[in-house]
C-alpha cells in the first residue's frame, strides 16, 4: 500500500507533559482519514508537527515514502500540504479571486498579474465543481462559499494533502452534503485527506480510515466501515458514552418567559437583527431556538438578558414587565444566562475561579457584608461547587480561570448559572468547542433542570443536540421565527430547510 | 494552608520579577551611558546613582520620601485607573488643579481653625482633581469618547485654567508665582523631621501611605473594587454580571482624579518653599505617575515602593552633579528604566508560564490535572509558532 504521509512513532513533550506520546500515523494516497480525539487529545500539535510548527522529538515523517524534515509551514506547503482552518484565514475586504492568490501573486515588472491567475481559478473551479464568484467580496458571501475559497487556496497551491480542520461546525446540513461531496471527488482525483473531527456520523459517511487519539496516545486505527459509531466513541473517551439522554415525560406548566412583537434594529436601515419576534418558554420544557450562525440569533439573547436595548416589542419574565429591566433585576427574577462566548462574557478570566463562581453574587449575602468580600464563605462555597460539579484545575478556587481548559470554564460557568437555581435557564451554545463526555454531561444538566419543572431555552447550531434534548423547535431565519416544530415529529433534513429560509411553517408566513 | 502561602508570595515574586529585571536593565545602559560621557568617573558615578537617596544619610532619605511622595499620588492614581481598565493620562492635568485648591484653601482661608486648615486644603485638592477626573470619566461612559484623549486635552485645560486663576486670585507678581500659603495650611510634621532631618520633610509621605493602603483596600477587599476590576479586566462580563459599568467608569475616574489632586496639595502643602509658578509646562508629576503606576504594575504596594525607588535614584542623580555628570543622565536612566520596564511586562507571561509550569508538574501527581496540562500546552505553543 502506498503511504503518502507516514508519520512514524511521533513524541512531542512540553514541560510537564506528553501532547504527542509515540503516535503513528499513516495517510493512504487517495483516502480520507479522519483524526478523532476529544479535546487535548492532542490533534493540533500532531497536526503542528506536520505543519512544520514544532519538531518533534522524537520520530519522523515521510512523504511519499522519503524522510522529511519539515522546519516551517513553508516547508509544509513545499511538500504539498495544505489546511482548511477552522476559521477561516480570508481576507474580508479583498474578492475571492484575490484572497485564492494571495501570498503566491504572479507579478509582471512588479505589477499583480490576475489574468492567468484568474484563468487558473476558474479552471480548478470548474474542475472541481466548487462554485464561486471570483470578484465577490469575501464579506458578502456565504460561510459554505468562504470554505470553497479556502479549499480553492489548497488547489491553487497544487496541494496534494489536504487538511481539513472541523470544517462542519460551520455549515448547514445542506452544505454539508455538499462539502463532503467535494471531498469525495477531491480524492478521486487523486488527493489526499485528513480530516479532523469529533462528529461520528461525518466520519462514517465520508471517511475510510479513522486514527483515535485519547491523552496524546494512539489508541487505534480502525476502518470506518466496519467499526460501528459506539465503537469509535468509546474509543474516544474510554469508556461507553450515552447518546441517547433519558427524558421523562414532563408536564409544562406555568409560562415563565413571554417574548411578544420582539424588535431590534440593525446597523442598517430597513433591515431589523430581530424582527417581530414572538414566542414563549414554560415550566418545564426545553425550547431550543434553531438556526445558522448569525440569523439573529446572538441579538435576541442580548435582548432578552438586558445586554441590549429593545427597539419595540415587550419581555414578559415570570409575569413581571422586564423590556426594560436591567441585567441584574432580571437575574433577581430567576434568569440565568449561560453566555455564547465565554470568554467575552461567561467570565472574567484574569480572576480566579472562586471570583468567577460568584459573578452575579459578589454583592449578596454570604459573600459580603457591609460592603466587604467575604473570603472565607466565597472559599468554602466555590469548594462546594468544584466538588459538586467535578470542575478540574490545578488550585482549586484559586486557579486563574485563564489557565482552565475550556471544558472546565464551561462546567464553571453551568455551576454558577444552575446553583443560582433559577426558573428561566438561558444557554446559549452550551457545548460548543467540547469533547463528548462533557456535552453529555451539560446535556444531562439541561434536562435535569427541565426534570425539575425549570424553563429552558437553548439556542444551538448542532442539529443533534437541537434534536435530542429538546421538546420544541423554534426556527430562526433573518432574524424571524419561521416555524415552531415538534421534534418527534421532524427529520433533520427538513429542518435544514427551515434553517436555510426555504421552508417556512404554518403561522410564519412572512407579512 | 501555608502551602498556599507560600504559592501566593513565589505568585506575588514572580509578578514582580519583570520590574526587576527592567531596573537591571535600565542600570545597565546607565553605566554604559555613563562611560561613554565620561569614562574616568563612571564607576563612581554608578555608585552614587546606586546610593542614591543615601549618600547623605538619613537626610537624603528625607529628600527621596520628599520628592516620592507626590509621584506615589500620581502613581497610584494611573495604577488605579489602569486597574479598572482606564488609561489615565490625566493626572497631570487633576495634580494641577488639586495643587492650585490646597494653595488656594491655604492662602485664602486663613478664618479656618488652625488646626484643621491643612486638612481641608487636601480636601480642596482631593474635590478639584475628583472633577478633572469626573469630566474625562462622563464623556467616556455617556459618549464613548476615548478617555485617553480627553484626559490629555485636559491636562493643556487644567494648567491654562490654573495659571489663570493663580494671577486672578493667589497671585505674587514679583516673582510670577503663588502666594505662600498659611503656615497653618502645612501639613504637619508629625515628628518625622526628628527622623529624616530633612527641611521640607512633611507628613505627605504618611498621607500617601495612607492612601496606598486605603487604596489597596478597596480594590482587593470590597464588592465595589470587585466590581470595578471586573469592569476593567473584562468589560463585557462586567455588563453581563449586571454591574453598571458606565456608572462604575465615572467613579473609577473620579478616584483616580481624586489621587492626584491629594498628590498636588501634598507637595504644594509641604512647607519646603515650594510655589506654583506661572508657567505653560504641564506638570511632570503626572507623567512620572505613569511611569511609577507602570513600574509598579499598577499594584497599590508596588506603586509605593516604585514611587520610593524613581525618587532615590533622582535624589542620586543630583548627587551625580558632583562629577562631571549633567543631571539629565539620571533621567536618561529613568526612563530607561521604564522602557525596560514596559519591555518586561512582554516576558512576564513567559516567566509565569514556567513557574506555573513546575507547579502542574508539581500537581500532576495528584493527577485530576490530566486534561488541563494537555489542553494548556496543545494551545500556547501553537501560539509561540505562530510566531516565529
Amino acid at each position: 500500500m502506498d503511504y503518502i504521509i507516514e508519520m512514524m512513532n511521533i513524541t512531542k513533550t512540553f514541560p510537564g507533559i506528553i501532547a504527542n506520546d509515540n503516535i503513528t500515523l499513516q495517510l493512504r494516497k487517495g483516502e480520507i482519514h479522519a483524526l478523532l480525539g476529544e479535546n487535548g487529545a492532542g490533534k493540533s500539535t500532531l497536526m503542528s508537527v506536520l505543519f512544520g510548527l514544532y519538531q518533534p522529538d522524537h520520530g519522523k515523517i515521510l512523504i511519499s515514502g522519503k524522510e522529511v524534515r519539515i522546519r516551517n509551514p513553508n516547508d509544509a506547503n513545499r511538500y504539498g500540504i495544505g489546511m482548511v482552518h477552522q476559521h477561516f484565514k480570508l481576507v474580508h475586504n479583498f474578492t475571492v479571486l484575490e484572497n485564492i492568490v494571495l501570498g503566491v501573486e504572479s507579478t509582471r515588472r512588479g505589477f499583480l498579474e490576475m489574468k492567468d491567475a484568474r484563468d487558473k481559478v476558474m479552471e480548478l473551479s470548474g474542475r472541481y465543481h466548487l462554485k464561486i464568484d471570483p470578484d465577490a467580496l469575501i464579506s458578502d458571501i456565504t460561510v459554505g462559499m468562504q470554505q470553497r475559497v479556502e479549499i480553492l487556496k489548497m488547489l491553487y497551491r497544487q496541494n496534494e494533502i489536504l487538511i481539513f480542520d472541523e470544517p462542519t461546525a460551520v455549515l448547514t446540513p445542506q452544505e454539508i452534503h455538499e462539502l463532503m461531496k467535494i471531498m469525495r471527488e477531491l480524492v478521486e482525483e487523486g488527493k489526499s485527506i485528513l480530516f479532523i473531527t469529533h462528529k461520528l456520523n461525518e466520519i462514517k459517511e465520508v471517511a475510510n480510515r479513522c486514527t483515535i487519539l485519547r491523552k496524546g496516545m494512539k489508541i487505534a486505527t480502525v476502518s470506518v466501515q466496519d467499526t460501528s459509531k459506539e465503537e469509535m466513541s468509546r474509543l474516544m473517551v474510554g469508556r461507553t458514552v450515552n447518546f441517547n439522554i433519558e427524558k421523562p415525560e414532563t408536564t409544562v406548566g406555568q409560562e415563565v418567559l413571554r417574548v411578544e412583537n420582539l424588535v431590534v434594529k440593525g446597523i442598517h436601515p430597513g433591515k431589523n437583527d430581530v424582527d417581530d419576534v414572538t414566542f414563549s418558554v414554560r415550566e418545564g420544557e426545553i425550547v431550543c431556538i434553531a438556526g445558522i450562525d448569525g440569523n439573529g440569533q446572538s441579538p435576541l439573547i442580548y435582548a432578552l438578558t438586558g445586554l441590549l436595548p429593545v427597539d419595540s416589542g415587550r419581555i414578559v419574565i415570570m409575569e413581571q414587565e422586564a423590556t426594560k429591566m436591567p441585567t441584574k433585576k432580571r437575574y433577581q427574577l430567576g434568569m440565568a444566562h449561560i453566555p455564547e462566548d465565554r470568554h467575552k462574557h461567561g467570565l472574567v478570566l484574569d480572576y480566579r475561579l472562586d471570583e468567577n463562581l460568584i459573578l452575579q453574587n459578589y454583592d449578596h449575602e454570604p459573600f459580603s457584608a457591609k460592603g466587604f468580600l467575604q473570603f472565607e464563605s466565597i472559599h468554602q462555597y466555590a469548594d462546594k461547587l468544584i466538588h459538586q460539579y467535578d470542575i478540574r484545575s490545578a488550585l482549586g478556587g484559586e486557579t486563574p480561570a485563564r489557565s482552565m481548559s475550556g471544558g472546565n470554564q464551561q462546567k464553571a460557568i453551568l455551576a454558577r448559572e444552575i446553583d443560582r437555581n433559577p426558573e428561566l435557564l438561558i444557554a446559549v451554545q452550551p457545548t460548543r468547542g467540547l469533547d463528548v463526555g462533557a456535552i453529555e454531561y451539560i446535556h444531562q444538566q439541561l434536562v435535569t433542570q427541565r426534570n425539575e419543572g425549570k424553563a429552558v431555552l437553548l439556542v444551538s447550531l448542532e442539529l443533534d443536540e437541537v434534536m435530542d434534548i429538546s421538546d420544541r423547535i423554534l426556527v430562526i431565519y433573518e432574524g424571524r421565527l419561521v416555524a415552531n416544530l415538534n421534534p418527534a415529529e421532524l427529520s433533520i433534513e427538513e429542518l435544514g430547510l427551515y434553517m436555510s429560509g426555504s421552508k417556512v411553517g404554518v403561522g410564519y408566513e412572512k407579512k | 494552608m501555608l502551602a498556599m502561602k507560600k504559592n501566593r508570595l513565589a505568585q506575588a515574586v514572580v509578578a514582580f520579577l519583570p520590574s526587576f529585571f527592567a531596573i537591571l536593565a535600565g542600570f545597565l545602559l546607565g553605566f554604559v551611558i555613563l562611560l561613554a560621557v565620561n569614562p574616568s568617573q563612571a564607576i563612581q558615578g554608578i555608585g552614587i546613582i546606586l546610593k542614591g537617596g543615601l549618600n547623605k544619610g538619613m537626610s537624603g532619605m528625607g529628600q527621596v520620601l520628599y520628592f516620592a511622595t507626590p509621584i506615589i499620588m500620581t502613581g497610584l492614581a494611573v495604577g488605579f485607573a489602569f486597574k479598572t481598565g482606564l488609561f489615565n493620562i490625566g493626572a497631570s492635568g487633576q495634580f494641577t488643579m488639586g495643587a492650585f485648591a490646597a494653595i488656594y484653601v491655604g492662602v485664602v482661608m486663613k478664618f479656618l481653625p488652625p488646626a484643621i486648615h491643612w486638612f481641608v486644603a487636601i480636601l480642596a485638592s482631593m474635590v478639584a482633581g475628583a472633577i478633572w477626573g469626573f469630566l474625562p470619566g462622563l464623556l467616556k461612559a455617556t459618549r464613548n469618547v476615548n478617555e485617553v484623549i480627553t484626559s490629555i486635552m485636559m491636562n493643556y485645560i487644567g494648567m491654562s485654567a490654573v495659571n489663570m486663576m493663580v494671577r486672578a486670585t493667589v497671585y505674587n507678581k514679583l516673582k510670577n508665582e503663588s502666594l505662600p500659603v498659611a503656615s497653618a495650611a502645612n501639613i504637619p510634621k508629625w515628628g518625622l523631621q526628628e527622623i529624616f532631618p530633612y527641611p521640607s520633610m512633611s507628613g505627605g509621605i504618611l498621607i500617601a501611605v495612607l492612601c496606598v493602603i486605603i487604596v489597596y483596600i478597596v480594590l482587593e477587599k470590597t464588592t465595589f473594587g470587585y466590581e470595578l476590576k471586573a469592569c476593567g479586566f473584562n468589560r463585557d462580563a462586567g455588563l453581563y454580571a449586571g454591574i453598571q459599568a458606565k456608572r462604575n467608569m465615572i467613579y473609577s475616574m473620579m478616584i483616580s482624579g481624586a489621587l492626584a489632586g491629594i498628590g498636588g496639595g501634598l507637595l504644594y502643602l509641604s512647607g519646603s518653599g515650594k510655589y506654583m509658578k506661572v508657567i505653560d509646562v504641564i506638570a511632570t508629576e503626572g507623567f512620572d505617575g505613569i511611569s511609577v503606576a507602570l513600574l509598579g504594575l499598577s499594584h497599590p504596594i508596588g506603586v509605593l515602593f516604585a514611587g520610593v525607588f524613581i525618587a532615590y535614584i533622582k535624589v542620586g542623580g543630583f548627587n551625580l552633579q558632583l562629577l562631571n555628570y549633567d543631571q539629565e543622565v539620571i533621567n536618561i536612566i529613568t526612563a530607561a528604566i521604564i522602557y525596560f520596564s514596559a519591555f518586561a511586562l512582554l516576558f512576564k507571561t513567559k516567566i509565569q508560564s514556567i513557574v506555573t509550569r513546575n507547579a502542574v508538574q508539581k500537581n500532576e501527581a495528584s493527577n485530576t490535572m490530566q486534561d488541563e496540562s494537555t489542553m494548556e500546552s496543545e494551545e500556547r505553543p501553537m501560539k509561540e509558532g505562530d510566531s516565529q
